[in-house]
């Protein structure tokens, strides 16, 4: 008689257990969101955004110009509502760019600065300060902020980017068989405590396209969506993506036109 | 030297809201590079705030402050024409100024 | 712009008790010795020796004897933060007369992590972030009327993944 209810006690005490984590996963969430919230106003991304906008307005690079007539798609010096309709096809330029091979274009042609030196040395290391096109890159994001998210994908270059990005999302390669639908394919998934989006699905798509460039806390510095593309072909341990590179370009224009739609909300702030 | 830092000041109430983010790393000396060397400490050791000449906040921080630190505080008055400035020093001799005009 | 670091409006006359800075200046007498006689940079000297001390109770032991709760005093951080190099906390204190605010993080190496100045015309209200090492108590001492009291919240930090 004794030993039943010891049974039942023991049923019910791994039942708890079980249930536990999901629970704590959920109210952690919202915690996290709470943490973000707090600092959403005061992101210390405006240090990068206000070293943008000075680089955008002075004379710089062996021929001493401003950025002032580089052309994001909306006309020379555009820069409100720019990023939102970033990636486009560049006639000039003769391919699709999104902003950051669009900004090393003009550093390059306007600026003469070297291409090699812009995208190798594309992000700051830790402690280290901004580099110029971070800064450029989160001034102008922030330029689109609240603005709909309206890749042109009505453009036969744009959507032949697209597809391409579509394709090497889901391609398996690399030491462990990898993929971006890896971790990005299934919805409510994580690492340890950072919540993966699901890129295939609509929603998903607009939280993670929509809030990069972000203030990245455990590195103290503005990240940009070609250091997110850097940073997980280096994850997924693929040979080392070059910045600007067509397969840069087009998983960014996969991932961007997936949101369309979205509202822009750029600089993000996480973890 | 440094980079510039980022004053908000807004006159409610007959108080002024100041906010201030400072760009700065605030090694505390104990994190290691990719190399395995220990990367220097360097961190801002005080903060003076200003209305005009009259200091309304000073501050003396330790290195577990965060990097690029925020502050933000409310003093009386404040009127437009008026200036908020701040100044730091750090351990390594490196301070900056920056104000603004509040409007 | 201001070049010039100056320090000669600090602190304010009310941190003049004489109790306070004998105490201070006691555990740096030496170093005091050999710097001129500038009132704000003799206490911030002082307060360094603070700022070096290991422990909680070393840092309360050398900001003050006599420290008081008080519910008068409120913290403000986020239940849990995502990641401890970052851990926004505001401290608002309702005690008259209140002069310096001290944040001070129970389990970070050097406990004492900011001290702030509060003169007559500034609201005893501070927004800042720090760093917390791990989840721990964060400590809020504040001088008022040349008493010293603290409240006290517990913070939790948590790693992030690799992922964003």
């Amino acid at each position: 008689m004794n030993t039943i209810p010891r049974v039942v006690l023991r049923l019910a005490s791994v039942l708890i257990l079980a249930s536990t984590p999901a629970l704590t996963f959920a109210a952690e969430e919202n915690l996290f969101d709470e943490y973000r919230q707090m600092m959403a106003d005061d992101n210390p991304a405006q240090l990068a955004e206000m070293q943008g906008e000075e680089y955008w307005k002075t004379a710089g690079g062996p021929k001493k110009q401003t950025l002032q007539g580089c052309d994001l798609g909306l006309g020379p010096g555009k820069t409100q509502g720019a990023y939102a309709v970033l990636p486009r096809f560049f006639a000039d330029a003769g391919r699709v760019m999104d902003l950051e091979t669009r900004l090393i274009w003009c550093m390059t042609t306007i600026q003469g600065r070297d291409p090699a030196e812009l995208s190798g040395k594309a992000f700051s290391k830790q402690g280290q300060p901004t580099t110029d096109l971070e800064g450029l890159t989160t001034w102008i994001a922030g330029q689109s902020r609240d603005r709909v998210l309206a890749v042109p994908v009505d453009q036969p270059q744009v959507r032949a980017a697209f597809e391409e990005g579509k394709r090497l999302f889901f391609y398996r390669a690399g030491p462990y068989d990898f993929s971006c639908a890896s971790c990005h394919s299934q919805s409510g998934k994580r690492i340890r405590l950072t919540s993966l989006p699901n890129l295939t699905t609509h929603d998903g798509a607009v939280s993670a396209y929509t809030t990069w460039p972000t203030y990245r806390v455990s590195q103290g510095a503005a990240r940009t969506m070609q250091w997110r593309m850097v940073d997980c072909a280096r994850q997924q341990r693929l040979p080392e993506l070059i910045v600007g590179s067509p397969v840069t370009v087009s998983l960014l224009t996969y991932l961007a036109a997936s949101a369309n739609g979205g509202k822009m909300a750029a600089p993000g702030l996480k973890r | 030297m440094g980079s510039p830092m980022k004053i908000r000041a807004a006159i409610k109430d007959g108080r002024t809201e100041v906010k201030v983010l400072i760009s700065h790393p605030m090694e505390t000396g104990l994190r290691k590079d990719s190399e395995g060397k220990a990367v220097p400490a360097h961190y801002i050791t005080e903060v003076v705030a200003r209305h005009n000449e009259r200091v309304v906040l000073s501050a003396i921080w330790g290195p577990a402050v965060s990097q690029n630190p925020f502050v933000q505080f409310q003093f009386a008055g404040g009127a437009p024409g008026d200036t908020v400035s701040v100044a730091w020093k750090d351990n390594q001799g490196d301070t900056r100024s920056d104000q603004l005009t509040l409007a | 712009m201001k070049s010039d670091f100056d320090l000669s409006a600090w602190p304010p006359p009310s941190l003049f008790s004489r109790r306070h800075f004998l105490r201070l200046g006691a555990r740096l007498a030496g170093a005091l010795a050999l710097l001129p006689w500038v009132p704000g940079a003799a206490w911030a000297a002082a307060l360094e020796a603070v700022f070096k001390e290991r422990t909680v109770a070393d840092v309360l032991k050398g900001l003050g004897d006599d420290i008081q709760s008080s519910d008068q005093i409120t913290i403000v951080t986020p239940e849990i933060a995502e990641n401890g190099a970052v851990v926004p906390v505001t401290v608002k204190s309702a005690l008259p007369s209140t002069t310096e605010i001290y944040l001070v993080v129970e389990k970070n190496p050097n406990p004492l992590a900011a001290a702030f100045i509060i003169p007559d015309q500034t609201e005893p209200s501070i927004s800042a972030r720090v760093k917390v090492a791990q989840s721990s108590n964060l400590i809020a001492v504040v001088k008022a009327d040349g008493k010293l009291y603290s409240a006290t919240r517990e913070t939790k930090v948590t790693l992030g993944g690799c992922g964003g």
